[in-house]
Order: structure tokens, then sequence, then C-alpha cells
């Protein structure tokens, strides 16, 4: 269900949805095609490289280093109840990158760039339907995983 | 070669034009740019609409302004790149014109963005990144350049005090720019005090939604010589694109589409950076221009911040950019801006900028970006 993944979804429609599903079971997946064996995060299910439709999820660590961040104090509609929100630009030690909000155990006053971070797979507590996300935070940050 | 060239050109008031429709806006640049060029509606076979749909409640925009211009049943279609739409609609008629097809074409850049409430804008700035996996974040646009900003200034030292300059300097020349939505000079402190959007920006490292239009007559050498004896030619286009996600850009301190249409546009007209006299750049955030220097080769990389410290941008400077006032002062209509560019550096080229010419210009460029980079389009003009 792809419609589960962030506040607000524009794309409930994807091959690769199932990431929503492994996302609020704990798991951040990549993408490995199964002819050629590229890996790419987030996951597409056609290969860039051998052009295959035939592709696996992969788990992914969730560790990466910080590329760039903004604070964003103008927010777009769906978010300005959050503002001002931190987004951060990470490239991830499996490969591919992600953007993603930075958690509560880094403070603004701490954000470096180039600095270690864990991506954390994070459920949407206070909204009623089910929403998934993702943060970023210290490094050796754990959470809950269900079984894959 | 046959050449194609620029034979009229016309530029209505940006800003907020709560007092037209959006071919009313077109109607004012059109009109302008038929007296400029001293020809009648007849003589044009074709049109390229340049403009981004999604801001007007009119669709399909091309109807409405051929119909009120009085062009029909004339060709005409609508070119769109995002923020790039203008100069697309350039090369569009460059090609119709070099094909054949058509011998003279007018390139009608109008955007009407305020007819948008404060709600509708948000929302779509709110899908301005890529949106199955960054706009659910709530990326906006400023917040992309911000990152480049962000990276810029830790891997070179650019500075707050050198975004700001930027902005200092198009305010000055927008000051000047009849045409300019703000026509006020600002000082580094003003900039520096203003309100936060997305760190490291603040209000006057953006640049400001506007209603507007431009217009530029193209036609053929042929045609050129008979209608004009001032014709300004554009001998050099580059146009590439580059990932609409940050998550799969090759590098966040340059935009490479940038860097790959100046090394065609560059090419093709047999010139290299030290011979444009004057630009125009895009300027929609200050980084974006200190980026433009770097990759039009204006500088090294890395030096963009420098280079506007030492005024080496304004008019007297090594390469005046933007003394138009660009997209910051003189407001971005998005669909518009590309034209615009091109109808200041034919003004620059004519010699007829007035306090604003850039003294023996005789070889000029456009640089115009599309997003945040996923598009851009570069071009070179010659006096002769």
């Amino acid at each position: 269900m792809f419609s589960w993944f962030g506040k607000v979804n524009f794309t409930p429609h994807t091959k690769v949805g199932r990431f929503a599903d492994y996302l609020k079971d704990g798991h951040l997946m990549g993408s490995k095609c199964n002819s050629c064996g590229h890996t790419d995060f987030p996951p597409r299910a056609d290969c860039p490289e051998c052009l295959s439709g035939e592709f696996e999820y992969s788990e992914w660590s969730g560790r990466g280093k910080l590329m760039t961040y903004t604070r964003i104090d103008a927010a777009p509609t769906g978010f300005q109840d959050m503002g001002p929100y931190l987004i951060g630009l990470v490239e991830l030690e499996e490969g591919g990158r992600l953007v993603a909000w930075f958690g509560q155990s880094i403070p603004e006053s701490e954000i470096e760039l180039d600095m270690d971070l864990q991506v954390v797979p994070r459920v949407f507590d206070e909204i009623e339907e089910i929403k998934v996300y993702y943060t970023l935070e210290k490094p050796g940050t754990t959470w809950k995983k269900a079984p894959a | 070669m046959t050449r194609v060239g620029i034979v009229g050109i016309g530029h209505g008031r940006f800003g907020r034009r709560s007092d037209a429709t959006v071919q009313e806006l077109a109607f004012e640049a059109f009109r302008d740019a038929l007296a400029d060029a001293a020809i009648d509606r007849q003589e044009i076979d074709a049109a390229v609409i340049a403009a981004v749909p999604e801001y007007h409640k009119q669709r399909s925009l091309t109807g409405v302004i051929m119909e009120y211009l009085g062009l029909n049943p004339r060709s005409a279609w609508l070119t769109e790149d995002a923020c790039a739409s203008g100069s697309a609609a350039v090369r569009t008629a460059w090609m119709a014109i070099r094909s054949g097809l058509h011998d003279v074409v007018a390139v009608i850049g109008a955007q009407k963005m305020t007819e948008l409430s404060t709600p509708e804008i948000l929302a779509l700035m709110g899908r301005v990144g890529e949106v199955q996996w960054e706009s659910i974040f709530g990326t906006t646009f400023p917040g992309y350049y911000a990152m480049l900003a962000r990276r810029h200034m830790h891997d070179y030292g650019t500075t707050k005090e050198q975004l700001a300059a930027v902005a200092v300097k198009n305010h000055y020349y927008g000051a000047r720019n009849k045409n300019a939505m703000f026509q006020k000079e600002i000082t580094i402190q003003k900039a520096l005090s203003s309100p936060p959007v997305a760190s490291p920006f603040q209000v006057f490292d953006c640049c400001a939604n506007a209603d507007g239009a431009a217009v530029v007559i193209m036609a053929s050498e042929e045609r050129a010589r008979k209608i004009s004896d001032k014709t300004i030619w554009l001998d050099g286009l580059g146009s590439a694109t580059t990932s609409m996600s940050l998550l799969r850009r090759p590098t966040l301190v340059s935009l490479p589409s940038a860097v790959e249409a100046a090394r065609q546009a560059y090419k093709m007209a047999g010139v290299g950076p030290d011979d444009i006299k004057v630009a125009d750049v895009h300027d929609c955030f200050t980084i974006a221009e200190i980026l433009a220097y770097e990759d039009l080769g204006f500088c090294e990389h890395g030096q963009g911040g420098k280079f506007i410290e030492e005024r080496q941008s304004y008019i007297g400077g090594k390469h005046p950019v933007n003394v138009d006032g660009g997209l910051k002062a003189k407001g971005h209509p998005i669909g518009t801006t590309g034209v615009s560019m091109t109808t200041e550096i034919v003004k620059q080229l004519r010699g007829q900028a007035g306090e604003r010419q850039v003294e023996g210009a005789d070889v000029g460029l456009t640089h115009n970006v599309g997003g945040n980079g996923q598009y851009c389009f570069v071009h070179v003009f010659k006096k002769e």
C-alpha cells in the first residue's frame, strides 16, 4: 500500500508499492535487479542498467552520511502544521539517497554536513490512518522490526 | 548555414497585474514587438507560446492568446519546461525557421501567476520536486536551492553576505528598469535581516512570483535582412537536462544541465566565456546566479561568491550579469522569463539599454533554468 508512504502521498499507484508495507514493519528496502543484480535506492521496478522489469526487494541498513540540509520555514499545503521542519539529503551506505526529516535525537545546532546518520522507519502516531515515513537520527538509534 | 535573427522585441510591466488577463498581458508585449519590428501582424506565420499552464484558470492558453492577438488561423503551439519554458520556445522557433517550415515566428511568453489564491500556490509549491520520494517530506522550491547553497557554502566557503550581494546588485539594476516588479535598491543589511524562508535563505534570497509578458519576433536570415537593419542573431543554442530529483543528481555544487548547455552553445556560436560581454542568467535564488557564473565559465568553480564580492558582474566588471534586475528584482513570471531575458540581450546588443547599457556589447548570452536544474537552455547572441 504505497498510499501509506508520506504524510501527504501523491502517487498511491506504483510497481514498488510494497516498499511502504516493509517500512511499516521497520524495514528499509531498496531494489535488486533479478537479471543483472543492479541495486537501487529508492527501489525501482525497472532496471536502469539492463532494462529488466524483474526485481526483488533488498534490505538497506539505513546508515548514511548527510550531504546537505535545510530548515523549511515557509511550508506548503499539508505541512503547515509541522513547520518549521528540518530536511536532510542522505547518501546511503549501500548506495542511493533519500530525503527525510530530522528526528528528535538531533537538534538543529548539532547538524553538520557529512555527519553520520541512521535512517529510522516511523509510523505517524497522531494520524488515525496508517502513514509511514522515516527520520534521520544519531548513529546507533534502534527501532522495533517485525519479521520480514 | 543560414542564420536566424531576432527582428522585434516587446516587454510589458512585470508585477502583480490585477488589472489584466493573461491574453491582455500578452497583447501589450505583442503590440510593442510589432512596432519595434515595424511589421504587420500578417507577416507572422506561426506563434510559439511559452507558459506554465497550471497557474491559469484558462485551460489551453494558446487558444485565447491566438484569438486575442488576432493571429488566427496561423499555426501555434505551447512549450513547457517549467521556468525555462521561454527559452524552450525560442529554441523551437529557431528550429521551425531553420527547418524551412516557417519564415517569421512570434515567441510569446505570457504568465499570470497571481491568478491563483495563496492556498492554491502553496499546494502547487508542495509538488515542485519529485513527488514520489521527495515532496512527501514537504520539500519546497526555495528548499531545494537552499540545499544546493548549503553544500556550496560548505565546500567553497561561500558566505551569506556573498549571496545577499547578488540580491543587492540585481535590485540596483531593477531600480533602473521601468518594467521591473521591484524598482528599489536594497542593502546587504536589509537582505540579511529579512524573514527566513528555507535556511540559509531569507526573503531577499528569493525571487517573487509575478505576472507579465514578453515577445520576440524571429525570422530567417533572408526575411530578417528585409525587415530590419538592427537584427540580432541567435547563433549558439545549447540545451540539456539533469535528474528531476536530488536523489540522482551527479553534483550538488553545480547544475550539470547548465554546464552541458553552455558547452553546446559556445561551440555552436564559435565563442568562449571570455567573449560574452553581457549575460542574463537565471537568478531565481541568489545561489543560482553564483552557480551560473561558475557553470558558464565566467569564473572557476567555487569562485562565484568572490566574483560577486569583487563586483565582477556589475557593469564595468569582467562579465556584467542581469543588469536588467534579473529574476530577483524584475520578477519571475515563469513562462515569460526566458523570453524576457532574450529581449534584454537584444536591447543590449543593439545599444538601446539606456543607463544600463554595457558599452561595446557585441556578444551576449541567456541562461534559463527550469525547476532546480532539470532543464537548462543557454543561447548566444551576436550583433553581426
